[in-house]
């Protein structure tokens, strides 16, 4: 019969490979599931696989989806490496936008262009001021960090609620929960025209190369992951777990609020109940599909961002739901998970000799 | 004519990278005390697991009572009367000593379970109350559990993998005698070891395992301790030089050390005095479960809650300083788990190294400091070569190590450091015999070049052959000092039940014999003044 | 008394049942050592099983048959994976959840206007005529029975039998249960199963009988509140009921306090429930030992039988 068997080291190859034979199980999944609904499976393929990539203007907005999802991504990366399960980055994006919006909305008419500043400022805070909630209930409370992020998340999308449909909402919005469209100098500005690329972009790479370095040639990186990977190792060695606790929620929280205020005064210019996309859920799925390497996060980005733009299409080309995006990307993980059995185990066929 | 109780013919299994049985045959007479004898790693725990019904063999053959049988599962093995005490006990916590025998039997009530526990106690004198939570238990007191549960399967055979690490002199005494009734009543035993003395008291066979071959079947009762040893590891023990040396300044001072406990399941240290000086080996004798976990915890750092002056380096106080402090002034601990806390198993020997020794970061002082690669790989190779370690080069991750070889690159790894105070924590537990020889040699070596060395272990010969002075530690207390020449088995063994107190004279009765039971247990403390009792 | 206090207590036990019924079940595999963040993902597929099943058939026992089949298949591919594969039991009951968002979004699409008939009224003859506690307390549907009920049987189940002492014993040491000769993996799928079945149940009851109707995300993190409750409670069968008729209430109470004209902005009240639970969780998490007295003790971790 087929059995498991440990591997003493494991499988470079299957390390990516892994992802790889997870996508291809998900596309073949797919193409079973555009079958069943009566749709054309190639059709369907091209256009999750082909139209994101056909033009330069279509590779820019591939870029624009992964942005805020790598942003974000880098910083769950840091805590799950840390076995900090940070659940909330959505929470944590979402009150980054609050923040950055409240710092917006201060902009006289026709100032300086220098505002986006405090409001990218402002945005990190938020969302580091959100995460810190949850790393302080764990670190004196010692409650378990996947409930009460998640919980958080509940409650910012009240937080958001209540802003947009009180103090903020904007008096000529005809009553539309909305604040008013932020001042131009407030936008983030675009790398170049002809594309709604912006800086955020920028921030991203520099975020790669930041956390590359960070992980894998700093002291500090590495006592954060033996708390991950070892913890009673990590307190021989007297590396702090409660700092570790700290640095991973305040780093995910911050990038998550960056990404938040990228968002809100970027592409959507302004505050409104509709903020929530589930970045930083989906944000989740990219982390572990990059293998939590900055790199491979790089790739996952961009093949999570292909999911939703795939998943716009359908819904206008071929008239299948836009939710169709969230199954794919859940079946993504799923089929992740079992594939990266074989990083640690070698399927064998094995003959079990009884005594005779 | 009479069948062997037990035959094995022919028995092999293999995992990838190693062969755990070649072609092992064993015979077992009815009534027979037979014993397995072989080093760590030389297969002895696949076998019995093979008997036991756990694993499954890939070749060979097992008879019971002359009848060929497969064992597919351990309930099978049960109900063909074929019962085992394992050395890490499977014994749940938070359950009663009633529920947990009942789980290892198929049979009908819990009551029914109760009324046999208390009958079988009393058969072989051995003393259980069935409704206390097993985590309140000794360690002594959970092999009775054991063992009570093994004997109300009635067996034909026994198996017992390894019992007496986790005993006292005395209570082994009394183990043999339950042993000894067994026997006598037609029971087989198998008696798994690698302790030649024991062996030779009370077996009658014995057949040798060396790497998973059998190497020799003899009667141990005509056999010497050398003589086995050749059979055990193809050679005579090697033998360690101990020279005497005067000891020079204090390197570790503790005094009046008391800590509460931190998990509910350990034991509050009270009042520990310790002194250890450059240039000797000061030995810690005990029973696991005393005590030696949270003494290490406070020494090593990782635990900070001392009172302050309570432990001292020197002429520093470090009772509140953290791991990475005391490693600067020169503390290097290697700790009793290797895999997990002394090294992380999914990393690699270098990266490894980055937990205690900083020479490879420019900066460490820094959250930035910057890791050089190349150099640390090169200082775990250079480490590796030095002590001797197999591995696949400073790249392989720490769990592709056996045992041996992984504690040998953790000891190499404080080693190396150079450190001024060295404490060391079952240096050779699980390890095979060259390799422990080879460790010994290495503190040894430390000691005589001038650094204060305390070394914790359950292995009383170990400690007879490394110590200068040996303490015994016996319900988070530690008893005072004896220099080794004055030590002797019997004696350690009483003070392992807190008995140094005894005061000879007319009025102290005989010594109190006993396990030494953990806090929260009723306790018999040591005899005070003029023989009273205590009963807490 | 005044009437309203009755419809209070009445709207509390009601949304007490869904967190109970849910919360029991994640009781009995994690009793068993498997924490399944999966739950909420598995309570919003079996609410859409549920609702259309109900729309196609006519029949609630039919649309609750569905759920209950929805959450034991959803939870046994997860089991699948993480007791033979050994997948990590967090990164899985969160893709479990992950996905059954999406996937439940995308299944309910036609399902978003449709009505099923009109709820039928039940009330224990008899009882319900008391004033007060009649309309408080036995105008319920029959589930909110059964589960007090259940409740009480699982207490008995897992400290009076010895089917549930091993189910406790797989939970507090895997190794030892297989050394004994215990089936542990099967042992764990089958707690794996049954709580996913009991979330798939909740789920069910949410969009036949709670709010007869299908919404995306309208499980509205009961399923996370739900895992909470197992904590708060310590893993104990009767504590887990109490748990859930108190946020039942925190639940009940937004609606309570907007109806009576108190003066607080609807999203502070929409907040109470998920506070509540921080709250809670802060509390009763200070204290270690009582988790480690009560948790069982292999909670989340794998289990590699042959090593």
């Amino acid at each position: 019969m087929l059995k498991l068997e440990n591997r003493p080291q494991p499988s470079a190859f299957w390390s990516y490979g892994s992802p790889l034979l997870a996508l291809l199980c998900t596309v073949v999944i797919g193409v079973i599931l555009f079958a069943m609904l009566g749709k054309d499976p190639v059709r369907g393929l091209q256009i999750f696989f082909w139209e994101p990539l056909k033009s330069g203007y279509a590779l820019g907005e591939l870029v624009v989806k992964a942005t805020p999802l790598l942003l974000i991504a880098l910083g769950l990366a840091v805590c799950y490496r840390s076995n900090v399960w940070n659940i909330g980055a959505e929470g944590q994006y979402l009150i980054g936008a609050v923040a950055a919006s409240g710092v917006a909305l201060m902009a006289p008419p026709g100032g300086s262009a220098w505002i986006v500043v405090p409001v990218l400022v402002a945005g990190v805070l938020g969302g580091m001021l959100w995460a810190g909630l949850a790393a302080l209930l764990k670190d004196r409370f010692n409650t378990n960090e996947i409930l009460v992020s998640l919980m958080l998340v509940y409650v910012a999308v009240q937080v958001l609620g209540f802003m947009v449909y009180g103090p903020w909402k904007d008096p000529n919005g005809y009553n539309f929960p909305q604040t008013k469209t932020f001042e131009a100098a407030t936008r983030i500005p675009r790398l170049f025209s002809g594309s709604r690329m912006s800086i955020g972009v920028l921030f991203a790479l520099l975020g790669v190369a930041g956390l590359w370095v960070f992980l894998f040639r700093t002291r500090a990186g590495f006592a954060q992951q033996v708390g991950g990977l070892a913890p009673a190792a990590a307190r021989y060695a007297g590396f702090s777990s409660r700092g570790a606790l700290w640095t991973a929620f305040l780093i995910s929280g911050g990038l998550a609020g960056l990404a938040g205020a990228l968002e809100v005064a970027g592409p959507l210019g302004q505050l409104t109940p509709y903020v929530p996309a589930g970045y930083g859920f989906a944000a989740i799925i990219v982390a572990y599909v990059g293998r939590l390497h900055p790199v491979g996060m790089m790739f996952s980005a961009i093949l999570m961002s292909m999911f939703y733009i795939g998943g716009e299409l359908a819904q206008s080309r071929l008239g299948l739901p836009k939710s169709l995006t969230g199954v794919f990307q859940g079946l993504l993980l799923f089929t992740l998970l079992g594939c990266d059995t074989l990083v640690n185990y070698r399927l064998v066929w094995k003959r079990t000799a009884g005594a005779k | 004519m009479t069948y062997p109780r037990l035959q094995l013919t022919g028995i092999t299994k293999a995992y990838p990278g190693v062969v755990a049985n070649s072609d092992v045959s064993l015979t077992v007479m009815p009534g027979e005390t037979h014993a397995v004898l072989g080093e760590n790693g030389a297969g002895k725990s696949t076998l019995m697991k093979i008997i036991y019904g756990s694993i499954k063999p890939d070749a060979g053959e097992i008879r019971l009572n002359g009848q060929p049988i497969q064992i597919r599962n351990p309930k099978e093995a049960r109900a063909n009367g074929i019962s085992m005490v394992f050395q890490h006990f499977n014994l749940f916590d938070t359950m009663t000593v009633a529920e947990n025998v009942w789980l290892g039997l198929t049979r009908n009530s819990l009551e029914q379970v109760t009324a046999s526990i208390v009958a079988k106690a009393n058969e072989y004198g051995l003393d259980i109350d069935p409704a206390r939570p097993v985590h309140t238990l000794s360690v002594g007191e959970m092999q009775r559990v054991e063992i009570i549960r093994a004997l109300l399967t009635r067996p034909e055979l026994l198996i017992l993998d390894e019992p007496t690490s986790v005993l006292t002199p005395q209570a082994v005494e009394k183990l043999f005698v339950v042993l000894k009734k067994l026997a006598s009543e037609g029971c087989s035993i198998l008696y798994i070891s690698h302790k030649l003395h024991e062996i030779r008291e009370l077996c009658t066979a014995c057949t040798v395992l060396r790497g998973g071959k059998v190497t020799g079947v003899c009667n141990p009762q005509e056999e010497s301790n050398a003589s086995l040893s050749r059979l055990m590891i193809g050679a005579e023990p090697p033998k360690l030089e101990h020279k005497a040396q005067p000891a020079g300044e204090s390197r570790l001072l503790v005094s009046n050390l008391s800590l509460p406990r931190e998990d509910q399941f350990g034991v509050d240290l009270d009042g520990i005095h310790l002194d250890v000086r450059a240039g000797e080996v000061v030995g810690i004798a005990g029973v696991s479960g005393n005590g030696q976990k949270e003494l290490l915890y406070a020494l090593s750092g990782e635990d900070c809650r001392a009172a302050p002056g309570s432990i001292r380096m020197g002429d520093k106080d470090v009772s509140a300083l953290h791991p990475g402090s005391r490693r600067k002034l020169g503390l290097h601990f290697v700790p009793e788990e290797r895999l997990g806390r002394g090294a992380v198993p999914t990393l690699s020997l270098a990266h490894n190294l980055l937990l205690t020794r900083t020479g490879s970061i420019k900066h460490p002082k820094f959250a930035g400091g910057w890791i050089q690669v190349k150099k640390l790989e090169e200082h775990a190779a250079a480490i590796i070569k030095g002590f001797n370690v197999k591995a696949g080069g400073p790249n392989a991750v720490a769990r592709s190590l056996s045992g041996g070889n992984l504690q040998k690159f953790i000891v190499g790894r404080e080693i190396d450091a150079k450190p001024t105070l060295f404490i060391v924590s079952q240096p050779t537990w699980g390890v095979d015999v060259g390799a422990a020889a080879q460790i010994r040699g290495e503190i040894l070596a430390l000691r005589d070049a001038g650094c204060a060395v305390l070394v914790v272990s359950e292995e009383l010969e170990e400690l007879f052959e490394v110590s200068d002075r040996m303490h015994v530690i016996a319900r988070g207390k530690l008893s005072p000092s004896v220099p080794i020449a004055e030590a002797t088995v019997e004696k350690i063994g009483e003070w392992m039940s807190g008995l140094w107190h005894t005061v000879e004279g007319p009025d102290a009765g005989p010594p109190q014999v006993g396990e030494a039971p953990l806090g929260g247990a009723a306790t018999r403390v040591a005899a005070e003044r003029g023989g009273q009792h205590h009963h807490a | 008394m005044d009437a309203s206090y009755a419809l209070l207590i009445a709207a509390t036990l009601n949304a007490g049942t869904v967190l109970a019924i849910a919360s029991l079940g994640l009781l009995i595999n994690e009793k068993a050592g498997i924490v399944n963040l999966g739950a909420e993902g598995i309570m919003l597929c079996a609410a859409i099983a549920g609702f259309a099943t109900v729309v196609a058939t006519g029949s609630d026992l039919m649309g609750f048959m569905a759920g209950i089949v929805a959450g034991a298949f959803m939870a046994g591919i997860f089991g699948a994976l993480v007791i033979w594969l050994n997948t990590n039991q967090y990164a899985t009951g969160l893709a479990l959840s992950l996905f059954g968002a999406g996937f439940s979004a995308f299944a309910g699409i036609n399902y978003v206007q449709a009505k099923i008939p009109e709820r039928p009224q039940f009330e224990i003859p008899v009882l319900a005529d008391i004033p007060f506690f009649g309309p408080a307390l036995f105008k319920q549907h029959p589930l909110v029975y059964l589960t007090v009920l259940f409740a009480g049987a699982l207490i008995w189940f897992f400290y009076r039998t010895r089917a549930g002492l091993i189910l406790r014993s797989v939970g507090e040491s895997p190794e030892s249960a297989h050394a004994l000769g215990y089936q542990v993996r099967l042992i764990r799928l089958g707690a794996v199963m049954v709580g996913g079945a009991l979330c798939g149940l909740a789920g069910a009851y949410i969009s036949i009988i709670y709010t007869p109707l299908w919404v995306e995300g309208m499980v509205a993190g009961k399923g996370w509140i739900a895992l909470a409750l197992t904590t708060f409670a310590t893993w104990r069968p009767a504590r887990v009921l109490l748990g859930a008729y108190l946020f039942g209430g925190v639940t009940m109470l937004q609606f309570h306090l907007q109806g009576v004209g108190v003066d607080i902005p609807s999203q502070f009240l929409s907040m109470l429930p998920y506070l509540a639970t921080i709250v809670v969780l802060a509390l009763i998490s200070r204290n270690p030992r009582w988790i480690r007295i009560n948790m069982p003790a292999a909670i989340g971790k794998p289990f590699y039988p042959g090593s």
